[in-house]
C-alpha cells in the first residue's frame, strides 16, 4: 500500500483514539498516539490478516503487549474492517467488546488479553514457538513499551525467543520515553536498551523516527535474520499528532474533555 | 502395599499421554527430575521445552503455545502457584486458554526443603479462579486418571502432587467433579483430598474400632466440587470433619464449608495446617508435629464430637 494512504489511515486511528477515549472519559491516549504508525503499518502492509477470516490457522499473530494502548489497536481494527465504529460508544462500557484492556474472548482480531505489563511478549514468544513446533509459517509480531521493559518477565521471554531461535518473531518497541510517573530515567533508567536487546540475541532495527511511516515500513519488511529474533526499536513521541498533548507526561491516562477532543481532532485533521 | 509417589505417576501418565495425543507438549522450568517429566522429555524430546529458571515466562508461553493448537502441561512446584499467578490469572484463566498446570511437592511432606518450598496456599489461590479446574489426586492411579482427564477439558486445569511415596489403592471409578465414598458410616464423616487419604483411612479404622461409625469421602476435584455427595453426608452424619495437607484456610476445608451451609450439621471442623509456615524435617515427624497421622486425626475427631 502506498505510503500517503498508509498514514491516512494512521490519522484516522489517531482520530479513533480521540474519540473513543473522549467519549469514555478515560483510557491511555499519549501511549496509544506514539505507536499508532507502528499498528497501521502491520495491519494494512505487514501482516497476513483477513478480517473476514480472523481466526485463520495460518494468519500472523499480533500480541499488544503494552495494552493499555487498546485505543490504538482498536482504531486499526475497526479502520480494517473487524468491526464498526458503533463500537467506540461502549469502550470501556458494561457488554462492550472494546474492555478497557485487548480482551481475546470480546473483541475479533485479538489474539492474546493483555494489559498486566511483560505477558504480552511473553504469550508472543509462545505463540512463536508453537508455530515452529505446528510447522506454522505465520509470523508473530508484538508491541512493548518501555515502561513496560521494567518488568522482569519481558527478559525472561527475551532469553527464550533466542534460546529457542525464533526468527519468526518480532518484538517492537515503543520507544516514546514516559511512563506514568514520568520519564523512563526518572522512574527507572533502562540504560542502553539497544545494547540490552543486542546482548539477549535480538537481530536489532533501531528507527530514528518510529512515527514516520516509510521508516517503520521499512523496519518491518527488513527479511528476517535466520536464527534470531527480531527487535525493532522504534523512537517516539508519546501523544504524537495532538500538539498539547505531544512529550507530556500528563497524558499517559487521562482522556480528553469535549473542548480538548475538539482541538485534538483539528490537530490532526492538519 | 506397593507405594509410589504422585507426582511419579505424573510423570507416567504424560508419556502415557503423549502417545496417543500428539498435541501434548510439556514445559519445566528446570525440575523435569524432580516433576518427573524428565520421562516425557526422554520419550519425546521434540516435544518437550525447558524453560530454565523462569517460571513465569513458562506459564505465559504455554499460554501463547495453547493458541496454536497444542495442549501445554506446565510442570513445576506447587510453591510457584504463588510466584506465576499472575501469569495463570492474566495470561491463561482469563482469556480461558487451554494450558494444564502440573505442579508438584504440594504440602509439608515435601520434608527436608522446609517452609519455603512447602504449598500450604495453592488450593485456595487455583480454586478462586474463574475457569479452572482443581485437581489434587490421592494417589497413583487417580493421577493417571486426573492427567487423562486434564487433556479433554478445555481450558485450564490444576493439578496438585505430592513428592512423597505413597500407597497406591485399587483403582477407582473416576468422574470429574464426583467424589469418592471410600467407606460409609452415619455416626461422622471424614471429608479429605490428595495424600490424607491414607491417613484418614487409618483415623476411620481408629473411630470405627471405638464404635464410632465413620463414612469418608475423598475428593479428587476440588473444582467443580461435588456439593450434593458432600452435603448429602453432611446430611447423613450430622459431624463434619475435613482433613487436608493445605491450610485450612480457602482450601477442601472452606470448599465443603460453603457447600454444606445451613444443612443443618452439628458439628463441623477443619483438621489441616493452621494458619502457620511449615518447617525443614522428614515427611513422617512433619505430619506429627502438624497433627496429620492417623491416630492424631482420630483423637482430635474424638475430642470433637
Amino acid at each position: 500500500m502506498d505510503i500517503q494512504k498508509l498514514e491516512s489511515y494512521a490519522r484516522e486511528v489517531r482520530k479513533d483514539i480521540i474519540i473513543m477515549t473522549s467519549k469514555a472519559g478515560a483510557g491511555h491516549p499519549g501511549g496509544s498516539l506514539s505507536c499508532t504508525d507502528a499498528l497501521v503499518a502491520l495491519y494494512f502492509d505487514v501482516m497476513n490478516v483477513d478480517p473476514k477470516d480472523d481466526k485463520n490457522p495460518e494468519r500472523d499473530r499480533f500480541v499488544l503487549s503494552k495494552g493499555h494502548a487498546a485505543p490504538a489497536l482498536y482504531g486499526t481494527l475497526c479502520e480494517r474492517g473487524y468491526f464498526g465504529k458503533e463500537e467506540f460508544d461502549k469502550f470501556r462500557q458494561l457488554h462492550g467488546i472494546l474492555q478497557g484492556h485487548p480482551d481475546t474472548k470480546k473483541c475479533p482480531g485479538v489474539d492474546a488479553s493483555t494489559g498486566s505489563l511483560g505477558q504480552g511478549i511473553s504469550i508472543a514468544v509462545g505463540m512463536a514457538l508453537g508455530a515452529k513446533h505446528t510447522g506454522n509459517k505465520c509470523r508473530v509480531y508484538t508491541v512493548i513499551g518501555d515502561g513496560e521493559s521494567q518488568e522482569g518477565l519481558v527478559w525472561e521471554a527475551s532469553m527464550a525467543a533466542a534460546h529457542y531461535k525464533l526468527d519468526n518473531l518480532t518484538v517492537i518497541l515503543d520507544h516514546n520515553g514516559l511512563q506514568i510517573d514520568g520519564s523512563n530515567d526518572e522512574v527507572m533508567s533502562l540504560g542502553d536498551i539497544k545494547a540490552k536487546a543486542v546482548a539477549f540475541g535480538y537481530d536489532v532495527i533501531e528507527v530514528q523516527d518510529g512515527n514516520d511511516m516509510k521508516q517503520v515500513l521499512d523496519a518491518l519488511h527488513t527479511p528476517p535474520c535466520p536464527g534470531k529474533p527480531r527487535y525493532i526499536l522504534l523512537n517516539t513521541l508519546k501523544g504524537k499528532g495532538v500538539s498539547f498533548m505531544e512529550g507530556q507526561v500528563g497524558w499517559h491516562g487521562k482522556a480528553p474533555n469535549a473542548e480538548q477532543a475538539e482541538q485534538a481532532l483539528k490537530d490532526l485533521e492538519g | 502395599m506397593e507405594k509410589k509417589a504422585v507426582r511419579v505417576a505424573y510423570g507416567e501418565a504424560l508419556v502415557k499421554l503423549g502417545q496417543t495425543n500428539n498435541k501434548v507438549v510439556v514445559l519445566d522450568a528446570d525440575l523435569a527430575s524432580a516433576t518427573m517429566t524428565n520421562a516425557f522429555k526422554k520419550e519425546f524430546p521434540g516435544r518437550f521445552y525447558d524453560c530454565g529458571i523462569a517460571e513465569a515466562n513458562m506459564v505465559d508461553m504455554a499460554a501463547g503455545m495453547s493458541t496454536m493448537g497444542l495442549i501445554p502441561f506446565c510442570s513445576t512446584f506447587a510453591v510457584f502457584a504463588g510466584r506465576n499467578y499472575d501469569q495463570i490469572r492474566n495470561g491463561v484463566c482469563y482469556p480461558k486458554f487451554n494450558v494444564k498446570f502440573g505442579f508438584s511437592h504440594a504440602g509439608i511432606t515435601l520434608g527436608e526443603d522446609g517452609g519455603s518450598h512447602q504449598a500450604i496456599e495453592d488450593i485456595a489461590l487455583m480454586r478462586v479462579l474463574p475457569g479452572m479446574t482443581v485437581f489434587v489426586p490421592s494417589d497413583a492411579n487417580e493421577c493417571y486418571q486426573c492427567v487423562e482427564a486434564a487433556a479433554k477439558i478445555e481450558g485450564p486445569v490444576f493439578i496438585r502432587t505430592a513428592r512423597l511415596a505413597t500407597p497406591v489403592y485399587d483403582p477407582r471409578p473416576f468422574t470429574v467433579g464426583k467424589g469418592t465414598v471410600i467407606r460409609d458410616g452415619s455416626d461422622c464423616v471424614i471429608f479429605t483430598c490428595g495424600i490424607m487419604l491414607e491417613h484418614t483411612m487409618e483415623a476411620a479404622e481408629i473411630l470405627e474400632s471405638k464404635g464410632i461409625k465413620t463414612a469418608l469421602v475423598s475428593f479428587h476435584t476440588i473444582k467443580p466440587f461435588d456439593e450434593e455427595l458432600a452435603c448429602t453426608y453432611a446430611a447423613k452424619c450430622k459431624k463434619v470433619f475435613t482433613v487436608e495437607e493445605h491450610s485450612v484456610i480457602g482450601g477442601l476445608g472452606d470448599t465443603v464449608a460453603s457447600a454444606i451451609i445451613g444443612k443443618g450439621v452439628e458439628k463441623f471442623k477443619k483438621i489441616g495446617i493452621n494458619d502457620e509456615f511449615g518447617q525443614s524435617g522428614k515427611p513422617a515427624d512433619l505430619l506429627k508435629e502438624y497433627g496429620l497421622t492417623g491416630p492424631q486425626i482420630a483423637e482430635n475427631i474424638l475430642s470433637n464430637l
